[in-house]
């Protein structure tokens, strides 16, 4: 709860916080802002979204609810509907294909550094980093989540967890806010944190 | 758009499938009877309608035989309600075959992935018996790249390939029917779920034969992957009979001006993004002049779709073509009343409009004013969730109704509405033949008046006599159902979500609506006692839908004892433990060839 407000809170995010989580009817991912905003985006942040702790409040707070990251989002419309309920499997009935053509397609693939094999996930389906590495751990028997990386006890190794974006560039898992991760990622790869030299963390550990 | 798939929707004959059987076969019959069969076939290959067919088999064994020699179009509603066998046994000389596969919950995640409807055994079947076939279109069918390719090899005079809501072929299937059907006039690819591994794609633009084509038809807006656009370039210059181009999202407006330049005798287009590529030339206003003018020399155009990530300032350029225009798909493309209304100004011969809700009321308003003619609204949800903001209502819905009064089909997602409207809607638009709304909000009463909205939907079967589909929402208690039962007399589908209070409301409906065919029902309180009670009907219907509702195993297993031609199949999600005695999901559906050997283990049939 609290690691939400004190995004929402500090100042050179608000801006970008509010336009991110505010309901409107363009396309999602803010694909309308144009690309220079978009890096400035990036770039921007003292604060990051915290994964080691804190994510049973970002759960409760979304309450499921994928689309509304703000209580006090910009629909003041007449009519609205009460607060939203639990989403249902297949309601309201628009078919797949219309769903994944009006928002960017958030299918992607997860390369794990030293395994052969590939697996996909949708990010759509998780609410927040957190919700993440669990379906990461999950997949990837192998792991557990410690900070905001996947230690492999067995072995020993751990690995950061690292996407690339639309622009091509490699970047840490956990940078942005959650929305825009979810919009610019292209393919996540579970780097051996051996590798992981030219990327550095972006707050302070 | 559909305006071309007629036979794809809900007109079909009410009474028995394709494939009924009588008799059939047997001796030979006596020369003169030979002479007189002769003489019945050549009359009998001008009958086209199935339901026609149908009736002539039934007269006689004589007919039988000779319908069933003269057939030319075999429909096969669901795939699982007859073998293969039996169909290419019983019709000889078929041309073109139409298959349908999953139901239509199908399209919304309720059937888990893996539960049938493979083409497999189909194509197989067709390879040895029709030689000769040159068409076939599938819907809601899992095709895989090695049944494209059976086909391909199998099929020497193909022409035409229909590929709608199908799945499980890549574009490794797509190169083998562009390169080896040579005589291709049509491929359609509607809706379809590509299974395409980024790093494997195949390059399937390239592999039409490099001589002048015969292509008249070709549609892959749903494709994910690029093509290759040099190789596209190079189809259009050397398919002079084209007429129907939808390309994917991944080709650019310039692309597209490209494109139609090279061939203005276009009638049906698909746009594409309409939105610049990434790298291109800076938007300036020589751009949209071109485009303007690439427009003005597309003379033939009737169609429009694409939009896909329209820029706004490229909208003007489709002005030319708008009075011409029958049909116009904006549904992808997210734009604003005051964007729409100057191209639906000029749409006044418009008969088919599909558009996004974020055109607002206001929007509609606009469409109610110019196009007089329209038959076929729908107005989908950009945001399709239960709690998006109010974009279009009651008062977009009225517009309508007032200002299209030939309107026989509408499509409208919205998060409220009122009785008021819809009673307004059913006594303006008396040809309606397919009334679909869907209140967003699972039990949304009238927003004015909190009632449920029985009445508005009471009105509907009630003033519009035609009606022959129908697709409810928002809070319904048994009323609307006793009303339905009462005058939905010729509706053949029904859609129910999250409605009624017991089980009276599906007993009103399966006593009631004596045409009734294709039954779809989710999360509403009926149980064994209303499934009982259509006993009578269910072989005349196509099939049966129920999810989450309160069926126990023991009534579908009753209904499995009592109707043996009927396939009852329990479908449980696949992580749950079998439940006992609550039923999940049940489809069921008649059939002539008993329960189907390929279900997978989560489909247990009674």
């Amino acid at each position: 709860m609290s690691t939400m407000s004190e995004m929402e809170r500090s100042s050179t995010e608000m801006e970008v916080g509010y336009e991110e989580t505010a309901l409107t009817l363009g396309l999602p991912g803010g694909s309308r802002a144009g690309g220079s905003d978009q890096q400035e985006r990036k770039h921007g942040f003292s604060e990051t979204a915290d994964l080691s702790h804190g994510s049973s409040g970002i759960e409760t707070r979304r309450g499921g609810d994928l689309g509304d990251e703000s209580p006090d989002c910009a629909a003041s419309g007449a009519g609205r509907p009460p607060a939203s309920k639990a989403r249902v499997v297949g309601w309201p009935p628009v078919r797949s294909y219309r769903k994944n053509a009006l928002r960017s397609c958030t299918y992607v693939k997860v390369a794990v550094d030293g395994a052969p094999y590939l697996r996909k996930v949708d990010l759509e389906t998780y609410s927040g980093y957190h919700q993440l590495l669990i379906a990461l751990q999950e997949m990837f028997s192998c792991f557990t989540i410690r900070d905001r990386r996947l230690v492999d006890l067995v072995k020993g190794t751990d690995y950061i967890p690292t996407y690339e974006d639309k622009d091509g560039d490699w970047m840490l898992v956990g940078d942005v806010p959650w929305k825009m991760f979810v919009a610019s990622c292209k393919r996540l790869r579970l780097m051996k944190s051996s590798e992981a030299v030219n990327i550095a963390p972006r707050a302070p550990q | 758009m559909r305006e071309e798939r007629s036979d794809m929707s809900e007109d079909e004959d009410g009474g028995g499938g394709s494939a009924k059987s009588r008799g059939g076969g047997g001796a030979p019959p006596p020369f003169s009877d030979q002479v007189l069969e002769n003489v019945l076939e050549n009359v009998l290959q001008f009958l086209s309608s199935r339901g026609d067919r149908n009736a002539a088999s039934l007269v006689c064994r004589s007919w039988y035989r000779a319908e069933a020699q003269t057939r030319r179009e075999l429909f096969i509603g669901n795939c699982y309600a007859v073998s293969p066998r039996r169909a290419t046994e019983r019709f000889r000389r078929v041309r073109a075959v139409v298959l349908k596969g999953k139901p239509r919950f199908a399209d919304f995640g309720l059937i888990p992935n893996n539960w049938g409807a493979h083409f497999h055994p189909w194509v197989c079947a067709m390879a040895a018996a029709y030689p000769w076939l040159e068409k076939i279109c599938l819907k809601r069918m899992s095709v895989a790249d090695g049944d494209l390719s059976l086909l391909a090899y199998s099929f020497p005079n193909f022409k035409e390939l229909s590929l709608i809501c199908c799945e499980g072929f890549s574009t490794a299937g797509l190169a083998v029917i562009a390169e080896k059907c040579r005589h291709l006039r049509v491929l359609d690819l509607i809706e379809d779920y590509l299974e395409d591994d980024e790093d494997e794609m195949s390059d399937w633009m390239s592999r039409f034969p490099e001589t002048t084509t015969s292509l008249e038809s070709l549609v892959f807006d749903c494709v994910g992957s690029a093509v290759n656009f040099e190789a596209l370039e190079a189809l259009v210059t050397r398919s002079p009979a084209l007429r129907r181009l939808r390309v994917n999202h991944h080709v650019s407006v310039e692309q597209l001006r490209r494109l139609m330049a090279l061939a203005p005798q276009l009638t049906h287009l698909g746009t594409g993004s309409f939105g610049s590529a990434a790298a291109a030339i800076p938007q300036g206003g020589n751009n949209v002049v071109d485009l303007v003018n690439t427009f003005a020399a597309s003379k033939s155009l009737v169609c429009l779709s694409g939009f896909r990530d329209v820029a706004p300032q490229y909208l003007p350029a489709i002005y030319p073509v708008c009075a011409n225009l029958t049909s116009l798909n904006f549904s992808f493309a997210d734009i604003s009343a005051e964007e729409l209304n100057p191209v639906i100004r000029h749409c006044h011969n418009l008969q088919n409009f599909w558009v996004l809700d974020t055109v607002r009321d206001e929007g509609l308003q606009a469409v109610a004013a110019t196009c007089k003619d329209l038959r076929e609204l729908r107005v989908f949800p950009v945001d399709p969730t239960e709690d998006s903001e109010v974009s279009v209502s009651d008062v977009g819905l009225v517009a309508i109704s007032e200002g299209c009064r030939k309107l026989r089909s509408i499509l409208y997602f919205c998060q409220q509405m009122t009785n008021a409207a819809v009673v307004t809607m059913s006594k303006n638009c008396q040809d309606l033949v397919v009334f679909r709304l869907c209140i967003m909000g699972r039990h949304r009463p009238d927003h004015v008046t909190e009632e449920p909205m029985d009445e508005g939907f009471g009105a509907i079967v009630m003033n519009c006599k035609k009606l022959r589909r129908l697709s409810v929402s928002g809070l319904l208690t048994d009323k609307a159902f006793a009303y339905i039962g009462k005058y939905g007399k010729l509706v053949r589908t029904l859609s129910v979500a999250f409605a009624g209070n017991s089980d009276l409301a599906l007993r009103y409906v399966l006593e009631g609506c004596t045409k009734l065919q294709k039954l779809e029902i989710r999360d509403s309180p009926f149980g064994d006692s209303a499934l009982l009670a259509g006993l009578h009907h269910y072989y005349n219907m196509r099939f049966l839908w129920m999810s989450s509702c309160k069926l126990s195993v023991r009534g579908c297993n009753e209904v499995a004892q009592r109707l043996p031609h009927l396939v009852v199949e329990v479908i449980r999600d696949r992580d749950e433990d079998d439940d006992g005695e609550f039923v999940e999901k049940l489809y069921m559906y008649r059939s002539l060839a008993g329960p189907r050997t390929d279900a997978p283990p989560f489909v247990k049939i009674l």
